[in-house]
């Protein structure tokens, strides 16, 4: 008599996501997956729309991480209008630079503090009911604070370089649509404390030490929970550096080997398939030259700091260092390390955030350039998330007519996927009794890789966690519902 | 006397409205003692574990259980709030209501250019909730008692509707928080 258990809604991570796990007569797990469970064809509506559409129109699939489908979307378009990399001016190129490490800092601080700390703060098995931002302002008041400024600020950044927090309108097809005003800049480099970025590279730090110091009372957990070889994909500058906005393709294997370096992303469709599964209506990706059984890969924080050479910013440099140092300078595969990492990006925002504040391009005239048109463009980001990818067609009427899009959390299926098989092997196989404290750790998994399915399915929406076990027939055998 | 109830929920949403709640910053520091927060993405609370005064709705219904999640909010919620143009009037995901779902589904899965000729299915299994035809308003699935425009409404309205609505005051929308962008 088999058992089937189902998280629902997986909270705490932005989007819709569902987990079964199902069990044989002994208790023994036999097959665990995370769902993505809603479908939005954004692929098949955006067909007819005028191109420069696209990056408004886009962003709207995710109010999370708006700024990473707006600039993506944006860079496809650059390339459509004949001013793809290299080609905007310094303002343009600058300006979308602060707006997406703005983005970054407000995303990985949402993660970190409002979604994530509670697990480590409170502990996995806490009280649901205070399980949350406000249990966590409840033991730590300071703390909380800085988490709800960090994002602040961030936003702050958007709205000055994108008119509005969320979904924006600042970058356009060839460029820019404002720059940034002395008395903006001024607000945010000298602002009255503690809203200026000062005092957030100081915050910054804080949160890296934050976890450093959790990770040294909780070593096994953490280096244990869930870990697990894989490739790692992202961009990289040119030169092998840490960025967010541009970059060629790098993938490394578990050891470090380079599977693909200096890949320019015009030509991702040589190296990067998709597999559909019929459970999931999110795709599987992998790299081609490995096959789709050994060739799928993570993406994000953990994944950048393991295909990047350094980190461009002497603070989150200097971290980097002690990072790596824990793995003797190998790829870290320790799935909560990815927090970690995360913090450092954190950290390294912050500091791009000052270096770009004093920059005079940003006050710069020249906002737009226009070359010669063609008709298809790819756009490629690293999204806090993860790597994202923006491909589009149009024709002579400037209508879109096709749109292929993977984004950053469709990159982390197959490794969430991994993550969830883990824990159900780990956590809760031949367990006499499934408590809630074991099903969190189900979603402290998923969480660590900060899924954004809204954007994976292109949709979002939660429901209640009830686990259900069934039989074989489909009995009931147990309800539980938290 | 205990605290007013909150419940949110995102449905057919892009979780933008969410995150514009959460723009209201340190006030939501301060909304903790005004308010009790029940179910709700952003916590760890799946399913009500007491009557609510005010449920927050974001995102349309795409899917069966978009439906179901929306009658409970209902069921459980004395007001009900649908916040943002999803919620209203489907917003970006009701692009597709012209076109049959079967077109966006072969775009998606048989069309795409990174999905090899012979693995092309399209996703179909009982764990997944059934698509509707169209994306609904969720007016027309049950009853909704105010209406917050924006895409996604700005944290200002979303802070002054609430307040209002736990303190039993009248909703005081003025143009400056309701205009649109």
């Amino acid at each position: 008599m088999g058992r089937k258990i189902t998280i629902e809604p997986v909270t705490r991570v932005e989007g819709h996501g569902k987990v079964t796990i199902r069990l044989d007569d002994a208790g023994k797990v036999t097959q665990s997956r995370f769902h993505v469970v809603e479908f939005r064809g954004f692929e098949r509506f955006v067909q007819g729309r005028p191109y420069w559409e696209a990056p408004v129109l886009v962003q709207r699939l995710c109010g999370i991480c708006p700024v990473s489908h707006h600039l993506a979307a944006a860079k496809a378009m650059d390339v459509i209008v004949g001013a793809g990399p290299g080609k905007l001016t310094a303002t343009a190129e600058k300006m979308r630079r602060l707006m997406h490490y703005g983005q970054m800092l407000q995303s990985h601080a949402l993660h970190f503090f409002y979604l994530s700390s509670p697990d480590f703060l409170l502990g996995m098995d806490a009280d649901p009911a205070v399980r949350n931002i406000i249990g966590v302002a409840a033991l730590n008041k300071d703390l909380a604070v800085q988490g709800v400024l960090l994002r602040k600020f961030g936003q702050e950044i958007i709205l000055a370089t994108a008119g509005k927090k969320i979904h924006g309108t600042g970058a356009v097809p060839g460029g820019i649509n404002k720059n940034l005003s002395p008395e903006e800049r001024d607000r945010f480099l000298k602002g009255a404390a503690p809203l200026n970025i000062d005092q957030m590279i100081e915050w910054s730090r804080a949160a890296v030490e934050l976890f450093k110091d959790y990770h040294r009372k909780n070593k096994d957990m953490v280096d244990g929970f869930a870990e697990f070889p894989s490739n790692h994909l992202s961009l990289v500058r040119k030169d092998g550096a840490l960025d967010f906005y541009h970059g060629v393709l790098r993938a490394v294997d578990a050891e470090g080997r380079k599977v693909l370096d200096d890949v320019d992303y015009q030509n991702y469709l040589e190296v990067i398939g998709e597999e559909t599964r019929s459970w999931s209506y999110m795709k599987f990706p992998y790299l081609r030259s490995l096959g789709k059984t050994d060739g799928w890969y993570r993406v994000g924080p953990l994944a950048r700091l393991n295909t990047c050479d350094y980190i461009p910013s002497p603070l989150a440099q200097k971290e980097f260092e002690v990072y790596k140092a824990y793995t003797d300078g190998k790829p870290n595969n320790m799935s909560l390390h990815t927090h970690w990492a995360r913090l450092i990006e954190l950290l390294h925002s912050a500091e791009v955030i000052k270096e770009l504040l004093l920059d005079k391009d940003l006050q710069g005239a020249k906002l737009v350039k226009k070359g010669k048109k063609v008709a298809e463009g790819v756009g490629l980001i690293e999204a806090p998330r993860g790597t994202l990818f923006h491909h589009y067609r149009i024709n002579d009427d400037d209508q879109i007519t096709m749109a292929n899009l993977i984004v950053s959390t469709t990159n982390n299926n197959e490794p969430m996927n991994r993550a969830v098989h883990w824990v159900a092997m780990n956590a809760l196989s031949e367990k006499p009794e499934i408590t809630e404290g074991m099903l969190n750790r189900v979603e402290v998994a998923i969480r660590a890789y900060d899924p954004c399915l809204s954007c994976a399915t292109h949709a979002v929406g939660r429901m209640p966690l009830e686990v259900t076990l069934v039989d074989a027939r489909g009995n009931v055998l147990q309800r539980k519902v938290r | 006397m205990s605290k007013p109830v909150i419940a949110t929920a995102s449905l057919a949403g892009c979780f933008g409205c969410h995150m514009s709640l959460l723009d209201i910053d340190e006030r939501i520091l301060g909304l903790i003692d005004l308010v009790e927060f029940n179910k709700s993405p952003i916590d760890d609370i799946k399913t009500f574990t007491k009557p609510v005064d005010v449920g927050l709705i974001e995102g349309g219904c795409c899917n069966s259980e978009n439906v179901e999640v929306l009658r409970s909010f209902r069921k459980n919620c004395k007001v009900l709030v649908s916040v943002g143009e999803c919620a209203i009037m489907g917003g970006l995901p009701a692009m597709r209501n012209g076109i049959p779902i079967r077109e966006c589904l072969e775009e998606a899965y048989l069309n795409s250019p990174t999905v090899d000729p012979e693995d092309r299915l399209i996703p179909n299994d009982e764990d997944l909730p059934i698509i509707l035809d169209k994306v609904y308003p969720c007016h027309e699935v049950v009853k909704i008692d105010h209406f917050l425009p924006g895409c996604p409404p700005s944290a200002d309205l979303i802070w002054e509707a609430v307040t209002a609505l736990v303190e039993g005051r009248p909703l005081q929308l003025t143009y400056d928080l309701i205009k649109f962008d």
